[in-house]
């Protein structure tokens, strides 16, 4: 068998249906095998960072593995970004990249790339195959890498003779042994430890990131049985959201950077912090010397190094947080006569009080459309459709996530880590092909948009019902916040000049351009969006100066949180300090 | 975090003797901005295929932690050993001096290289190379000494250790 049938036959024996890809030199006897066969569907992607996009929005709206297949030299290169963000959010993908033949490696031959060398920081593991004896095992491992442990890509790079020449195919035969095994070893007296702080806590906090949604959704299932029967608060980081249903009394919002008031200040005050897969970022801690200060903290992680890195911790639960969190409930409800919901009390009626500020509430007019209020009703209009959900990078993110509440994990797509402009429309597709029958939603920012909208090709190609929901601003909103806020309103270089007409650019790809531009059309035209059953690009024009609050300013602590515009920044917030952080 | 004092650390990584291993240690700790005072790489094991690095690096406690734990997450990583003094021999380097130097100072020569057991192992008339495997700061003055005496030219291993158990 020609290697480049191994490699098909090894993905479908993986379980693997979708590859999304862009073929080329290198890759043309991959590409001839995948003309030949059926069980494997390939979606053409119009740039390879769209590939590998797709493959993430697939794999975290999916829980499976993403695969892209991409070409040598630029093909490779370009995939890089979509790789980083990867590794940075922990998703597991295979990425097959072609090479060029084994005898002209190192010859700066044509559409020559150093793949391995190039991606090396990016990737959790990547390979350059030799020989076709290898291959089968190295696809093998590669697999079990990307999706044990912390998840994340891995990268294969083929060069092209091998994937003409001959050999056997094992399949199922193979028994191989795989030599990488992460470790987990759940520490019974830790988890006793645990419960005593639990047990003990006046002024407890759950805090859950991306590492629950990675560990399934029977992590997020029994996670959600624990904080109801502890009745702790519980705050999701921007990777967690999801994980823990926000309809839910006990869910105080978003933390970090742009989290809710009652979220940040309950942090700062708390005196338990319960970390559940999440790695303490620093857009989530702020000024790491007064995080917590009162606070024990319990980490659970499957990567050692994630803990302590950034902050110091009490106890370290190193493992699957489905297993350990099973185990804590466990122990719980054996001691469940010592949990006495009088301790957090006083806690819940402070955390209320903190609720009161509504720091999500904003002022309602008809011109222009608050961008908090076309999400908002974007939500309301949805929410009972069991939505995905995707967005690029920038103020839109972060309104997403502020007024979209997500109930489900793997509903929500963003790039947390890397903050890739442009992951939006690319990952909508991914996760339209992994749920084609659900409604996707790519809440973009028009600067986020433009970096990867040659996809809308794509999408009008497989026919994609993904809808498109664009807050637009025409500023790159973000930056011009943090100019406004932190440079004197000195706005270089953040109006995006000379934009398209959406609704015409929509229209050429085939796909179905409509507009807002008041609020009194907000309900309308997102009715209209979801109504139609083909894909829909909805231009939402926004309020050019709305700023995303609340907001911790770098450098500044929990408490020193901005609730709106007229909580003026002060010398004190903003230091020097925190002006060269980003 | 609170300023903790720096601490040198001599850790032993055991890995797999493939391509790209060196690479994703060496580059772990560029990447992450750790130092590396010293390195030292060479196969160990030839059926299985393992080579040993050995690495000398300085940060706090836990960076020193933080350090050992993202080379434990490397695939191609085996084993990581933090050398301490308790549980290792002391540290070893082997060195190769070649001195210039005047006829006149042969003699001197000569009694330095014996008071710091070094081997001769090459001269001509005017050039002396010499062999020297001890601690990392006896092979320092060593040098030094000679430096006193001629130009030099050295060519030396990096330091090594192994578990005393």
């Amino acid at each position: 068998m020609h290697g480049a049938k191994i490699v098909l036959k090894s993905l479908v024996d993986q379980g693997v249906d979708i590859i999304f890809g862009y073929p080329g030199g290198a890759t043309l006897p991959i590409y001839d095998e995948l003309f030949k066969q059926r069980k494997l569907k390939h979606i053409l992607v119009r740039h390879e960072q769209g590939a590998v996009h797709a493959a993430e929005g697939y794999a975290r709206s999916s829980g499976k593995v993403g695969v892209v297949c991409v070409t040598s030299g630029p093909g490779a290169t370009n995939c890089v970004t979509g790789l980083a963000d990867a590794y940075m959010d922990s998703i597991p993908l295979i990425c097959l990249t072609g090479q060029v033949p084994t005898k002209l490696i190192g010859n700066d031959a044509f559409q020559e790339a150093d793949t391995t060398g190039i991606t090396r920081p990016v990737t959790k593991h990547n390979y350059l195959v030799k020989n076709v004896q290898d291959l089968e095992k190295i696809i093998q491992e590669a697999f079990h890498i990307a999706k044990s442990g912390r998840p994340g890509p891995v990268l294969i790079d083929l060069p092209k003779d091998v994937q003409n020449e001959k050999y056997i195919y094992k399949g199922k035969k193979r028994n191989n042994k795989i030599n990488y095994q992460p470790k987990a070893n759940i520490n019974l007296n830790s988890i006793k430890k645990a419960i005593t702080l639990i047990l003990k806590a006046k002024k407890p906090i759950f805090y859950c990131g991306g590492g629950v949604i990675n560990s399934g959704l029977e992590a997020s299932k029994i996670l959600t049985k624990l904080i109801r029967k502890t009745k702790f608060p519980c705050t999701n980081t921007l990777m967690g959201l999801g994980c823990f249903p926000a309809i839910n009394k006990q869910f105080i919002g978003m933390l970090g950077m742009h989290g809710t008031y009652e979220a940040n200040l309950a942090m700062h005050d708390s005196d338990l912090i319960i970390a559940v897969g999440a790695r303490f970022d620093d857009r989530v801690t702020g000024n790491l010397s007064k995080f917590s200060p009162f606070a024990k903290k319990i980490h659970i992680d499957i990567d050692p190094s994630s803990i302590n890195k950034n902050v110091k911790v009490d106890i370290a639960l190193i493992g699957d947080v489905k297993i350990i969190i099973n185990s804590i409930y466990l122990q719980l409800e054996k001691n469940k006569s010592f949990l006495k919901f009088e301790n957090i009390k006083k806690w819940w009626s402070q955390i209320n009080t903190w609720r009161k500020k509504n720091c999500l509430g904003y002022k309602k007019v008809n011109y222009p459309i608050k961008p908090q209020f076309a999400v908002e009703r974007l939500y309301e209009l949805t929410k009972n459709k069991d939505c995905f959900i995707t967005t690029g990078v920038g103020q839109h993110q972060m309104w997403a996530a502020q007024y979209y509440k997500f109930n489900k994990p793997n509903r929500w797509m963003t790039s947390g880590g890397l903050g890739t402009m442009g992951y939006g429309l690319p990952a909508a597709i991914g996760a339209q092909i992994a749920n084609p029958n659900k409604l996707v939603i790519d809440i973009d920012g028009e600067a986020s948009f433009l970096m990867t909208m040659q996809e809308l090709s794509t999408i009008c190609q497989y026919k994609l019902p993904v809808k498109i929901f664009i807050v637009n601003n025409k500023w790159m909103g973000m930056v011009r916040q943090w100019q406004e806020l932190i440079h004197s309103g000195r706005y270089s270089e953040s109006y995006t000049e000379s934009l398209p007409d959406f609704v015409k650019l929509a229209e050429s790809f085939g796909i179905v351009g409509l507009k807002a531009e008041k609020s009194s059309e907000v309900d309308n035209a997102i009715k209209e969006m979801i109504k139609i059953k083909k894909p829909v690009l909805l231009n939402m024009v926004v309020d050019q100066k709305e700023n995303c609050f609340p907001m911790i300013p770098s450098g500044a602590a929990h408490n020193e949180i901005l609730l709106g515009p007229e909580d003026k920044t002060t010398d004190e917030t903003i230091n020097e300090e925190g002006m060269v952080l980003v | 975090m609170p300023n903790q004092k720096k601490e040198k650390h001599t850790i032993s990584v055991l890995v797999n003797d493939e391509p790209g291993a060196l690479a994703r240690v060496i580059g772990l700790f560029s990447g992450r901005g750790y130092n590396i005072d010293s390195l030292t790489v060479a196969p160990v094991n030839l059926t299985k295929k393992y080579s040993r690095i050995i690495i000398v690096t300085s940060g706090t406690k836990i960076i020193i932690e933080q350090i050992i734990h993202s080379l434990e997450r490397l695939i191609q990583v085996k084993k990581v050993i933090d050398l301490t003094l308790g549980n290792s021999t002391s540290e070893r380097e082997l060195a190769l001096v070649k001195v210039t130097s005047k006829n006149n100072k042969i003699n001197l020569l000569k009694k330095t290289a014996k008071k710091y057991k070094a081997k001769l192992i090459f001269h001509n008339s005017k050039k002396y190379a010499f062999e020297i495997t001890n601690s990392p700061d006896i092979i320092n003055s060593f040098i030094f000494e000679l430096n006193k005496i001629g130009t030099i030219d050295v060519s030396r291993t990096g330091l090594i250790a192994i578990l005393k158990n």
